[in-house]
C-alpha cells in the first residue's frame, strides 16, 4: 500500500507545523521521518494516521483520497513513543484488543483471535507474557507489545512515532535491528519518526530529512549521506567540520571528522595545524586541531592505530587535507 | 533514612529531610500528636458520640419509634430520592465535563473549569434562592410553570435541582487532574485500532478512571444527603412532603423533641461514618493503582 501526500498544511496557532509538504511512499518501503524537534514529523505521521485533520492538502492510500476518512476507518497500525498500552488489560487483551472491537459481523471467532494473538506474541518473541500486565514489563518488551497490536489488526500502513525514543541506548539498539528484520519478514508499508540519524540511516530504505515543516531531501541512506542536498542535511546527518575555503570566500565547505587525512608533514595544499586535544573512545581517536590559519576548530577521527603510528601528541603541528568536501553558498 | 542514621553517615541534600522528621525532640512530637488528637476528640469524637448517646437516651423504643414515625420515614424516602436522582445527574455531567476538559482544546475551557467551582463558592443558601427566583411563583419561569400547573419550588423538582447544583462540582473535580495526568495516548491508540468512541469509554477511559469516579461519586452523595441550605431554601418545610432529613432533624429540634432529632441526626451521621469507610477504602484501591500506573 503507497501512501501520497500533497500540498499537507498544518498550523497550531501560529505555528506552522508542517509548510506545504509533499511525499509518496512506496508500496512495501520503510521510511524513516528524520528532524530536530518541532521540525513537523510527528505531525506528518499523526496527519497520515488521521489523528490531526490537515489544515489543506491531501492524504492519499495507493492512490485513493482518504483525506476525509476517519482514523478509526483507515487501518493502520500506529506505536506510541509512550508504547500507550492498556494498562488495566493483559498482555493478551492489549493484542487483541484491535480484533476484538470489530463489528460483529467481520469480527473472528473467538478462537480465530486466541489463534492470531498468540501467532503475533510469537512473533514479536514474547508469548511467555500473555498473562502479565503492561505494568511488568521492560520497555523494550512493551515496545514489542505495542508493536504486536498494531499488526494485530492487518493494517494497511504502519506508522511509529520515535518507537525506540524512551529507552536506552542498548536496548534501542537491539530493537533497531530487530525492527528492520521484523519488517522484511512482515513487508508493510511502514513509516517510523526519529530524531536519531543513527537510526533512521541504519533501518529505513529511503530517509525523509525535515527541518521547519518541510523536507529538505529524500533518499536512500547512501544518497543523504553522501550527497546531502542542503548544509541543514550535512549538519543534521552527524559530525561535520565547516571550513572557509581559500578559493571561494563566498562558499562555505563541510568535511567530516573521518574525511581528512592527518600527515606530520608539509604537503601540497594541505593545512598546517595544532593538535589541541585528543581523545580515543574504543576503535577511534577523536583529534581536535586549530588551524594555523584562523585558529578555528577542526575535529578529525582516525582509527586508533593509525592514531598511534602518527606518535602526534598535543601541541604539535600536522597538515591536515580533507579527502573530501561539500560545498554550498554561504 | 534510618539506616543512614544507624551507620552514623551525614548525607547531604534529600535524606536530611527524613532525618529532620525521624529527629525531632520526642517532647515536641508528642505535643503535636497530642494537640491534634485533643482537638479531634473535642470537635468531633465527642459531639458524634453525643449525637449517638442523645438519640439513645431515652431507651431503644423511643429511638425506634422516632425513626419509624410517617414523617421521619417520608423525610428518608426523599432524601434517598433526591440523591438518587442527584448523584446519577452529576456523575454524567461531571463525566462529560471532566471528558471534554481534560481531553480537548476549545474556548472558554477556563471559564468552563471556573464555573464548576463555582457552586463550591457561592453560598448554598444563595444556590437556593437562585432557583426560587427563577422558578418561584413571582419568579421569571413562575407564571408559566402555574399555567402548565407544574410545581418546582416547594417540590420535589425544586429540591433535586437545589441539590444537583450544590453537588456538582464533586465528580469533576475528582476526575479533570486524573484525566489530565493520563493524557489521551491509551484512547488515541484505541481509535486507530478501530474502536468505536463507546467502547473506547467503556473499554479504555472508564476503567482508567474508575476508583477516581467511585470517590467523586461517594462524597457527591455524601453531600446530597446531608446538604441543607439549599434544600433548605426551596423546600417550604412541608411535613411529610418536602422535608428532606436534614430539614426534618431542625424541625424536631425546634420543637423540643430533641430524642427524635437525634434519632434522625443519628441517622445522618451513621451516613458520614459508611462515607468515610468507603472513602478509606476506595483511597486504598486507587493509590495502589496510580503507583502500579507511575510504575508502567
Amino acid at each position: 500500500m503507497s501512501i501520497e501526500l500533497a500540498g499537507i498544511v498544518k498550523r497550531f496557532g501560529n505555528f506552522l507545523a508542517v509548510d506545504r509538504l509533499d511525499l509518496d511512499i512506496r508500496t512495501g518501503e520503510l521510511v524513516a521521518l528524520l528532524g530536530p524537534s518541532g521540525s513537523g514529523k510527528t505531525t506528518v505521521l499523526r496527519i497520515i494516521a488521521g489523528l490531526e485533520p490537515p489544515d489543506a492538502g491531501i492524504v492519499a492510500f495507493h492512490g485513493e483520497d482518504t483525506t476525509a476518512t476517519h482514523a478509526r476507518e483507515r487501518n493502520v497500525g500506529f506505536v506510541f513513543q509512550h508504547y500507550a498500552l492498556f494498562a488495566h488489560m493483559t498482555i493478551f487483551e492489549n493484542v487483541a484488543f484491535g480484533l476484538r472491537v470489530r463489528p460483529r459481523r467481520v469480527r473472528l471467532a473467538d478462537a480465530a483471535i486466541r489463534k492470531r494473538v498468540n501467532t503475533l506474541l510469537e512473533l514479536v518473541q514474547l508469548d511467555f507474557l500473555a498473562d502479565r500486565f503492561p505494568h511488568q514489563l521492560s520497555g523494550g518488551q512493551r515496545q514489542r507489545i505495542a508493536l504486536a497490536r498494531a499488526l494485530a489488526v492487518e493494517p494497511r500502513v504502519l506508522l511509529l512515532d520515535e518507537p525506540f525514543g524512551a529507552l536506552d541506548a542498548r536496548v534501542r539498539k537491539e530493537l533497531r535491528a530487530w525492527l528492520r528484520r521484523l519488517h522484511d519478514e512482515v513487508r508493510v508499508t511502514s513509516v517510523f519518526v526519529t530524531h536519531d540519524q543513527e537510526e533512521a540511516l541504519e533501518v529505513a530504505d529511503r530517509v525523509v530529512v525535515m527541518n521547519h515543516g518541510r523536507i529538505e531531501q529524500v533518499g536512500t541512506p547512501d544518497e543523504v549521506y553522501d550527497h546531502p542536498a542542503t548544509p541543514f542535511v550535512v549538519e543534521f546527518l552527524g559530525d561535520v567540520n565547516r571550513l572557509s575555503l581559500p578559493h571561494a570566500p563566498e562558499r562555505s565547505g563541510y568535511a567530516r571528522p573521518h574525511e581528512i587525512r592527518v600527515s606530520t608533514q608539509p604537503a601540497e595544499g594541505a593545512w598546517p595545524a595544532q593538535l589541541a586535544h585528543s581523545a580515543t573512545v574504543g576503535p577511534l581517536a577523536r583529534l581536535e586541531f586549530a588551524l594555523a590559519s584562523d585558529g578555528s576548530r577542526v575535529n578529525v577521527e582516525l582509527p586508533r592505530d593509525a592514531y598511534r603510528a602518527l606518535r602526534l601528541v598535543p601541541g604539535e603541528t600536522a597538515w591536515l587535507t580533507p579527502t573530501r568536501v561539500r560545498e554550498f553558498a554561504a | 533514612m534510618t539506616s543512614a542514621a544507624t551507620a552514623g553517615v551525614a548525607f547531604p541534600a534529600w535524606p536530611a529531610y527524613g532525618r529532620a522528621t525521624a529527629t525531632e525532640p520526642a517532647l515536641l512530637r508528642r505535643a503535636l500528636i497530642g494537640g491534634a488528637l485533643l482537638f479531634l476528640t473535642l470537635f468531633l469524637f465527642v459531639p458524634l458520640a453525643f449525637v449517638f448517646y442523645s438519640a439513645l437516651k431515652k431507651g431503644l423504643g423511643v429511638y425506634v419509634a422516632a425513626v419509624f414515625d410517617p414523617d421521619a420515614l417520608a423525610a428518608i424516602r426523599l432524601t434517598l430520592l433526591t440523591a438518587a436522582l442527584a448523584v446519577p445527574a452529576n456523575l454524567v455531567f461531571g463525566i462529560a465535563a471532566a471528558w471534554a476538559i481534560a481531553k480537548f482544546d476549545f474556548r472558554g475551557k477556563s471559564v468552563l473549569t471556573t464555573l464548576i467551582d463555582l457552586p463550591f463558592s457561592v453560598s448554598p443558601v444563595i444556590a437556593g434562592l437562585i432557583y426560587v427566583l427563577l422558578f418561584g411563583m413571582q419568579g421569571w419561569l413562575g407564571p408559566w410553570l402555574r399555567e402548565h400547573d407544574l410545581k418546582v419550588i416547594f417540590a420535589v423538582p425544586g429540591l433535586v435541582l437545589a441539590t444537583i447544583f450544590v453537588t456538582f462540582p464533586f465528580v469533576a473535580r475528582e476526575l479533570i487532574p486524573l484525566m489530565q495526568a493520563q493524557g489521551t495516548e491509551e484512547e488515541e491508540a484505541a481509535v486507530v485500532l478501530g474502536a468505536s468512541g463507546w467502547t473506547i469509554f467503556w473499554r479504555v477511559t472508564l476503567p482508567n478512571i474508575k476508583w477516581g469516579l467511585l470517590y467523586g461519586v461517594i462524597l457527591c452523595n455524601a453531600r446530597a444527603m446531608g446538604e441543607f441550605g439549599a434544600v433548605s431554601v426551596v423546600s417550604g418545610h412541608i411535613r411529610g412532603e418536602t422535608n428532606t432529613l436534614p430539614l426534618q432533624v431542625e424541625i424536631l429540634y425546634n420543637e423540643y423533641q430533641f430524642a427524635a432529632a437525634f434519632a434522625a441526626a443519628s441517622l445522618l451521621a451513621l451516613l458520614a461514618l459508611v462515607t468515610l469507610a468507603l472513602k478509606f477504602v476506595v483511597e486504598q484501591r486507587s493509590r495502589i493503582r496510580t503507583e502500579r500506573k507511575a510504575s508502567s
